[in-house]
């Protein structure tokens, strides 16, 4: 939709200190989805030329902040795509979207936080005065809608470690191919180190990791003790959320075992 | 850096607002083919091609596409050829009101050979309202299912809409796609609160923006008040509204209007009116509305319409009963979500008169309206519907024209309004949602004893429509049962909430739920097949309609499919049930409706038939068209009275300089009523073209037939334009309909399901539908009705739910908070016409376009009842509902 109270829109890479009513523009999709009218300055992510997706030698994987969703559908490891297709919106809005700007709407659905978190993503924050500092995934991602950016704070990008072995998907929602109401992720690394991700369930990403392969109790206990409380909005109840999590938490335990 | 966009080829260099998003400056540049649904990147209706890319353009930042080329739909046909998927979209009919379409076709344009094997992935992100999908699915898969027309043999043939190839290019027009020079924005202030005084607006701020050119308050606006509900008989419905009032009734309603050069000016001027209220108490619930010291949402009592009524004695019903079931039913407010919004547009003729273009359903009783509001004369009011992108009663309300209207008069200039998606939620109306107490009782052989219902509706902050859905509610769904003893009371009750209003249906699909529900669990109480007992209790062909709160004369079975459409349903029970998932249990369950086949009370059309200088045969009629597919059948009807073809008919209409008078687009009239008015004016245009034939001809009239563009007289023929030379002027000919006797048409669905226990999903692993709808003139087009109603009634029974906070203020305020049926949840609906003509309807139609909504959602009950044992009274039945319930048994 227009925003209307937006007078200027700035190359970010040009663009003077920050003031209030500033807001980092990337895909754009979210910004434009709903009324800003708290929005002044749009600093434009877009002609910053980062490269999306950089494969580093030790097998680490940089994502972009600008990095459209679309490009994470295509890539190779299986577990992206099925991130990817648990978004609500379609493929068109994948050509725009990006991973920060996902990362940064922090909605508990939010499919590239359960992406990233699930395979320990590390986010890159660079401040208005030059500085940088990083935070794990579920760092950055602390509540319903909520993120750790300070004011002027910048996501610039995602560091994956090198790919698990093996990963486990799940996810439900209200309706087929609805927003999540649950979306979990398990791994397994080759020296048996196994995680389970819960996103869309619960307000912020929780990410339980297990020396070895849990068994059934010890996982559930885990989860049981890790959240603390179940999201609850229109997309499920909270009671249906918890027992959805627990379902695939122990399908993906079984799966990865 | 200049800008510069290339949009269809063509470069524009004009800089867009640093907000800006694409699809407005598309269409600021006329591209109006580019739609706005849902303005949030929801509904696709918005999409278009950046470098080959498909977007959605609600989303994408205008200053983005500096240096790119940009298609819309307008750009997709080549060197004047249709591109091949916007062929594909007429050969199947892939659309009904169509204001979703060109993002469909775009998309689709888009699919690569993967998207196409995943439509259900591939379409998630374009929402049709009317159509259920089949169709686009048929379009999208290239399944040619139109048919040509024969002459003679026009009716009963599925052929095309006549505004497809206008529909599919995107220059269909629908309501704000017109450039009119100079136009102003109107933007609307609404109340936080759910009951308040207005005791001071200070409006000196918003005036101070620049380019707001005004702001009115109820000091400016009429002291008269109205009711947006629209009827022919004003009467039905309270005046109770005024165009800006000093007391709020619900969070949402409009305090204050600001127009303005632009959308932002007019934005920025709502936010700098300083409003001081009085805050009053309020009552959010109707049960709590309706006792003695709840505060008072009008004058009077909170209930604004009763119902009372009973035939026999229930009480000795109940008393002869081997078995009685009890339940208390609850249907949750439902927004229409037409992909358009409310939207007018309103300026002045240089002769003074006023033109009111607007997206409504009832053009003429809105021009009755604004006249009776303002002092004017119908002489210098014209309102004119454009393409209407959807209605499902929606529409037959008065919610911006009046409004428009003020402004103009003030500003003697353009001024436009358009609903935000927002606004469609939180400030026009919804479903009426209902409480229904039901009673049944029954002989151990399922003959059924007595039946009693307590139903209460919300109808919210103003009266429009409550008292008539309620009436509507208690009488049909009850009439439908033979049984001696029936009792009904309803109370339509205020309190401080967004309106109800009209909505496919009319209360009888949320009393229907409660009924149908009730009569399956009381067969299974008493070790009876559900259907069975249907059977044995259906009124026949025949009998007397009666419903406990009295009869309307005028309402007779003048056709009887009911007993055909139970057929279809049992022996689609007696097939074999088809694969299920392991753990999964199954079910099946059937619900059955019937409908008047038009509102009581009367209800007029309208329709001149004419000859043109040309040989082509104009048709003018009042009624609007919104997807409704009345157009085509119109034109079919007069082709068949004319001995022409569609093509060489033209249709006028929705607009109240055509035709004298017509009541609106209204239960479901627009075939049985509008269409029997054409068939009227046809047949006298027929007559008058024979009779002027045989004068010129030396002939016997009788010697006279009428073929495609001639008259013929056994070896002899006239062209019709040199009939028309020959008359010397245009050949006119009216018809009209008042609307009475009416008949009933009938409906029955029925699903099997499965449910998986361990997360409450609901699988429709088939779903049928039997119709008697009378002679079908239109097999595709009625096919698309039901289909439509089907999915829309399945996304009220399984996902939507307008909600409301304790205070009252709606929180689902966009599709991704309150879902729509998409692609991946309408399962195929196998539809089966019966075979009936009816001796009321033109051409032995009835109606068939609100009926298909209301058997589905008891259907889906009666279904999950028989898979899981439990009987759900609340919808909609969502998966976190249902898991909930199984895991508490």
């Amino acid at each position: 939709m227009d925003l209307h109270t937006v007078d200027e829109w700035v190359d970010a890479r040009t663009a003077d200190a920050w003031r209030p009513g500033d807001a980092w523009v990337a895909g754009g999709t979210a910004l434009f989805s709903a009324p800003g009218t708290h929005l002044r300055r749009l600093r434009d992510l877009g002609e910053t030329g980062w490269e999306p997706l950089v494969e580093h030698a030790d097998g680490r994987l940089e994502i972009a902040a600008t990095c459209t969703v679309a490009r994470v559908a295509a890539h190779p490891v299986p577990l992206f795509g099925q991130c990817c297709r648990a978004f609500l919106a379609s493929f068109k809005i994948w050509n725009m979207a990006t991973v920060g700007g996902n990362l940064c709407a922090a909605l508990p659905a939010g499919p590239m936080i359960a992406l990233t978190a699930a395979l320990d993503g590390e986010c890159l924050l660079l401040a208005p005065d030059g500085g940088a500092r990083t935070l794990p995934v579920t760092g950055f991602v602390v509540g319903d809608g909520r993120n750790a950016l300070r004011e002027g704070e910048l996501l610039r990008s995602i560091t994956l470690p090198a790919p698990p072995a093996r990963t486990a998907f799940r996810q439900a929602s209200l309706s087929t191919l609805g927003r999540s109401a649950a979306l979990l992720v398990g791994t397994r690394a080759a020296d048996g180190t196994t995680t389970v991700t819960i996103t869309a369930a619960t307000p912020r990403p929780h990410r339980l990791e297990f020396p070895a392969p849990p068994g059934a109790v010890e996982l559930r206990e885990a989860v049981e003790a890790t959240v603390e409380h179940w999201f609850d909005d229109l997309h499920g109840h909270p009671a249906w959320r918890r027992h959805l999590t627990l379902r695939f938490a122990e399908e993906i335990r079984e799966e990865l075992t | 850096m200049t800008y510069s966009v290339e949009v269809n080829g063509v470069p524009h260099t004009a800089e867009p607002r640093p907000g800006q998003c694409l699809r407005t400056y598309l269409r600021e540049r006329s591209c109006f083919g580019v739609k706005k649904g849902c303005d949030s990147g929801d509904c696709g209706a918005c999409t278009v091609h950046v470098d080959g890319v498909p977007v959605h353009s609600c989303l994408y930042p205008a200053v983005r596409a500096g240096g790119r080329a940009v298609t819309t739909v307008e750009g997709l046909a080549r060197d004047g050829e249709l591109h091949p998927v916007q062929q594909r979209f007429l050969d199947a009919q892939g659309f009904q009101c169509g204001f979703c379409t060109a993002g469909f076709v775009m998309t689709t344009a888009a699919l690569d050979a993967g998207q196409l094997a995943d439509l259900p992935q591939a379409l998630k992100g374009n929402l049709c309202r009317c159509t259920g999908y089949r169709a686009i699915e048929d379009a999208v898969r290239g399944v040619t299912t139109v048919e040509p027309a024969c002459p003679g043999r026009v009716v009963g043939a599925s052929v095309a809409a006549p505004a497809g190839p206008e529909v599919v290019t995107g220059t269909a027009r629908y309501t704000l796609d017109v450039d009119v020079p100079d136009v102003l924005h109107m933007t609307l202030l609404r109340s936080p609160h759910a009951h308040a005084r207005v005791v001071a607006i200070d409006i000196a701020d918003a005036l101070g923006v620049p380019g707001v050119q005004a702001v009115f308050t109820h000091h400016d606006a009429p002291q008269r008040r109205f009711s947006s509900g629209r009827h022919e008989n004003p009467d039905d419905d309270p005046a109770d509204t005024r165009v800006l009032d000093d007391v709020v009734r619900h969070i949402g309603q409009r305090v204050a209007a600001v127009v303005a050069d632009t959308e932002g000016a007019a934005e920025e001027g709502c936010r700098r009116v300083r409003v001081t209220y009085e805050v009053l108490p309020a009552v959010t619930d109707p049960e709590e509305a309706m006792g003695p010291d709840a505060p008072l949402v009008h004058g009077t009592g909170n209930v604004v319409g009763e119902v009372h009524g009973e035939v026999g004695d229930v009480e000795s019903g109940f008393a002869e009963a081997a078995a009685v079931y009890e339940g208390t039913f609850h249907t949750p407010r439902v927004q229409h979500a037409s992909l358009e919004t409310h939207g007018a547009i309103g300026w002045l003729e240089p002769d003074g008169s006023l033109v009111v273009r607007t997206s409504t359903q009832v053009p003429f009783l809105t021009r009755r309206a604004l006249c009776d509001l303002f002092d004017l004369p119908p002489a210098s009011v014209r309102v004119v519907a454009g393409r209407v992108g959807g209605g499902f009663g929606g529409k037959q309300e008065m919610l911006v024209e009046d409004v428009v209207t003020l402004a103009v008069l003030a500003l003697r200039r353009p001024v436009r309004l358009e609903f935000t998606r927002a606004e469609q939620f939180v400030g026009a109306t919804m479903r009426h949602p209902f409480t229904v107490g039901v009673t049944v009782g029954a002989r151990a052989d399922g003959t059924l004893t007595a039946i009693q219902v307590r139903a209460v509706s919300d109808t919210g902050a103003y009266g429009n429509h409550g008292s008539a859905v309620m009436f509507h509610a208690v009488a049909e769904s009850l009439a439908v049962y033979r049984c001696a003893h029936k009792k009904a009371d309803g109370f339509a009750v205020h309190t401080h909430t967004v309106p109800s209003g009209a909505f496919r249906g009319y209360g009888l699909g949320q009393v229907t739920f409660a009924v149908e529900s009730a009569i399956d669990e009381l067969a299974r109480t008493l070790g009876l097949d559900p259907l069975a007992v249907r059977e044995r209790n259906i009124l026949r062909a025949g009998d007397p309609l009666v419903a406990p709160a009295g009869h309307d004369d005028d309402l007779h079975i003048a056709s009887y499919g009911l007993d055909q459409c139970l057929d279809v349903v049992r022996a689609a029970a007696a097939e074999p049930v088809g694969p299920v998932p392991e753990g999964w249990l199954v079910g099946s369950g059937s619900a059955l409706s019937m409908i008047a086949t038009g509102p009581p009370g009367g209800h007029t059309a309208d329709a001149v038939a004419r000859l043109l200088p040309d040989g082509a045969i104009e048709l003018a009629v009042g009624t609007a068209e919104f997807g409704n597919g009345t157009t085509t059948v119109h034109r079919q009807i007069a082709a068949d009275a004319l001995g022409t073809l569609p093509e060489r008919i033209t249709v006028r209409q929705s607009d109240t300089d055509l035709v004298g008078h017509d009541t609106g687009a209204f239960g479901s009239t627009g075939t049985v009523v509008a269409g029997r008015a054409t068939l009227r004016a046809a047949h006298a245009l027929a007559a008058g073209l024979r009779m002027l034939a045989a004068e010129h001809l030396g002939v016997d009239e009788r010697e006279c037939a009428l073929v495609v563009d001639a008259v013929q007289a056994g070896d002899r023929q006239i062209l019709l334009k040199e009939l028309h030379q020959l008359a010397g002027r245009d050949v006119v000919a009216h018809g009209t309909f008042g609307g009475t006797p009416r008949s009933v048409a009938f409906n029955v669905q029925w699903f099997r399901v499965a449910v998986d226990p361990g997360t409450g999903e609901i699988r429709i692993l088939r779903s049928v539908h039997a119709a008697d709808a009378g002679r079908v003139l239109n097999p595709l087009q009625c096919r698309g009705q039901v289909e439509g109603g089907v999915a829309q009634a399945l996304g009220a029974a399984q996902f939507e739910q307008v909600r409301l906070d304790g205070a009252g203020r709606v929180t689902t305020t966009a599709f991704r908070e309150y879902r729509l049926p998409a692609f991946a949840d309408v399962p195929r609906t196998e539809v089966h016409f019966v075979d009936t003509t009816d001796a009321i309807g033109p051409l032995g139609a009835k109606s068939m376009s609100e009926s298909p909504f209301n058997p589905v959602a008891p259907a889906l009950a009666n279904a999950l009842r028989d898979a899981t044992g439990i009987r759900f009274t609340d919808l909609p039945l969502a998966r976190d509902t249902v898991w909930l319930a199984l895991d508490a048994r």
